[in-house]
């Protein structure tokens, strides 16, 4: 290890480490690639988000894409989320838009663990709910493939199972809310979430009122 | 990184400096007097007073009798020995424990631990604004019930429970039935430096103290017990008589009373300069700030305890921009804790996962001023402008 990148505070019984590193802190301090403001309409050719309200991350992107060299030559951000959200995200614009733009192949081929290396590791606690700008990323580029119609790339996305016992996805949630379904009640009749695990229903019920918040405005 | 020169602390919740007068009256007991009060000659003898002195100071605070308190090593072996002592002298394994769903961990692990033996533990709804339902405890006490255990005031919007009330409720339950039983202990850790500690007139068989949340040191607390209560040590050893065997730490115990007194004597002043400050930096954050949200009691509050929720922004991120500021701060946000989960204070009190995610938790004491909560009022506003932008979230706030 380094010098300027010691872990200051470790977790003598987990191993864990809490400090950030030098180059986390520099994009939690300074974000690069930053949209401050809602873009005009075409400005850019994608968007995606991903998260959720209950892992506390939420992440959006804007790519612009270069249609003939299948480029992305930028790639602004917004996120919600702790340091190593807001961190990982800025790493990942640089990452992509770094030396004229990546190829959309290579974009795809991006793993979380390629943005901590550049940021010098990340706590590992921190590693599966805060680093999902790759998923973000992979959220606009299937917005792209629907938006030119290459629906041979659109790449699915593992999804998080929120019930076991129905398979019920976030992303079903999210589908029914769309569909009109704002209620427990409602989204149960459609899903049958949390019916046999009703465990899950407080989370249920949190990504209703996300999603109707962000679909409804209520 | 530029460091801050500034440094500033308002996380008085979490742990207190020592008070300059509490360490000199411990300087002794770590080289001169250092004696094991259990032995006979001088030097043991000295030890064993200046703890029976201690132990004086801190009754006559309470209004019991001085063998009526146990000392412990921290709150949560009090909360522990109040719990794991009344269900280990009883022996029935299907008793009930009635606690809140906002207790300290101390008390809410060691519930969990007795609920996998076989005891029915049931935690009490609170309402929005953080205080118990007392309509629930009335429900829920019945013969079966050993114990109720609610904190005076919890750790994290510092809510003050109405523990007289609670007594007198189960005091009229006690009174329909023969038995002794359930007894009553409250956590007033967070409680101590600023509400009345007269077991008395508060009417708890059992209180949890700790020394380090008012300007003592670390590693001393106790536990009052009410003479007659049906209690088990957890701590055995050579102390066949007491409640808890073990060496007694005795310069922590001789600070732990120095401060207990200090803070007695000062309480009206303290509490009236406080809450001058916490209502300075409240409204202002309220003013300057948009979308911000109280958690906890309005009134009804200790009143160093300022707990919000900033929307749209999460706290470790506010936590940290803050910390480059010299401010020092908490919050209950998921990412901030080793187990990711969000506060389960803010969680019981019905909070929504968005807003726990962005609360911090301001909690001010002794060496505050109002030039420091000029300055947070100065740097806050910009360091959530500037989270703001950074994020996506657009959430209504009610």
């Amino acid at each position: 290890m380094t010098k300027k990148n010691k872990k200051d505070v470790v977790n003598k019984y987990t191993g864990d480490t809490w400090a950030y590193t030098k180059e986390v802190k520099e994009h939690f301090f300074k974000p690069k690639n930053l949209l401050m403001k809602d873009p005009k309409e075409k400005k850019y050719n994608a968007e995606g988000m991903v998260g959720s309200p209950a892992c506390g991350d939420i992440m959006r992107i804007w790519l612009k894409i270069d249609e003939k060299k299948d480029k992305i030559k930028e790639l602004k951000w917004r996120t919600f989320g702790c340091a190593s959200a807001i961190a990982s995200t800025s790493m990942l614009s640089v990452m992509i838009t770094e030396k004229g733009g990546m190829k959309i192949e290579k974009a795809l081929k991006i793993k979380p663990q390629d943005i901590m290396k550049r940021l010098g590791g990340l706590p590992d606690r921190k590693i599966h709910c805060s680093v999902l700008g790759d998923k973000a990323l992979r959220a606009a580029l299937n917005d792209w493939f629907r938006k030119t119609k290459q629906f041979a790339r659109i790449v699915a996305e593992g999804k998080q199972i929120i019930d076991p016992n129905t398979k019920t996805t976030e992303a079903d949630i999210e589908e029914a809310v769309l569909e009109g379904a704002i209620t427990l009640e409602a989204v149960q009749k459609r899903t049958k979430v949390g019916i046999g695990f009703p465990k899950c229903i407080p989370q249920v019920e949190e990504l209703i009122r996300f999603y109707s918040e962000k679909y409804y405005g209520k | 990184m530029h460091m801050a020169k500034k440094q500033i602390y308002m996380d008085y919740a979490s742990t207190t400096p020592l008070d300059p007068k509490v360490f000199s009256a411990m300087l002794p007991y770590f080289k001169k007097e250092f004696g094991n009060p259990s032995n006979l000659y001088g030097l043991s003898r000295r030890a064993s007073k200046a703890i029976a002195e201690a132990t004086k100071t801190i009754s006559k605070i309470l209004n019991c009798r001085s063998d009526e308190f146990v000392y412990t090593t921290s709150a949560t072996e009090a909360d522990n020995l109040a719990i794991l002592g009344i269900t280990r002298a009883n022996k029935d394994r299907t008793s009930k424990i009635i606690i809140s769903a906002i207790e300290h961990k101390g008390v809410m692990a060691v519930c969990g631990v007795l609920e996998k033996e076989g005891f029915k533990i049931v935690k009490l709804p609170v309402l929005k604004n953080g205080l118990v339902n007392l309509e629930e405890l009335k429900k829920e006490l019945d013969d079966k019930t050993i114990l109720v255990s609610i904190t005076s005031a919890d750790s994290e919007t510092g809510t003050i429970q109405p523990i007289a009330e609670i007594s007198k409720i189960i005091q009229n339950f006690k009174n329909k039935s023969t038995k002794v039983v359930p007894y009553f202990h409250t956590d007033a850790s967070q409680a101590a430096g600023y509400l009345d500690l007269d077991v008395e007139k508060l009417g708890v068989d059992m209180m949890t103290l700790s020394a380090h949340k008012i300007y003592g040191p670390k590693g001393v607390a106790g536990l009052y017990v009410k003479k007659g209560t049906k209690i088990n040590p957890i701590i055995y050893g050579g102390g066949q008589n007491k409640l808890h065997s073990g060496t007694e730490n005795v310069p922590g115990i001789v600070g732990f009373a120095k401060a207990l007194e200090l803070s007695s004597k000062n309480k009206k002043r303290e509490i009236l300069k406080v809450k001058k400050m916490r209502d300075t930096l409240e409204k202002g954050i309220f003013k300057s700030i948009p979308k911000v949200v109280l958690n906890g009691h309005k009134e009804k509050r200790l009143p160093n305890f300022l707990n919000i929720s900033i929307l749209d922004i999460e706290g470790e991120s506010m936590l940290l921009y803050l910390d480059k500021l010299g401010i020092m701060v908490s919050t209950g946000s998921a990412c901030n804790s080793q187990s990711l989960e969000p506060s389960y204070v803010l969680m019981a009190l019905g909070k929504p996962y968005e807003h726990i995610h962005g609360s911090l938790r301001f909690t001010l004491g002794k060496l505050n001023t109002m030039t420091d909560i000029k300055y947070v009022l100065k740097y806050l506003p910009a360091v959530v402008k500037k989270l703001r932008n950074i994020s996506p979230l657009n959430l209504k706030s009610k």
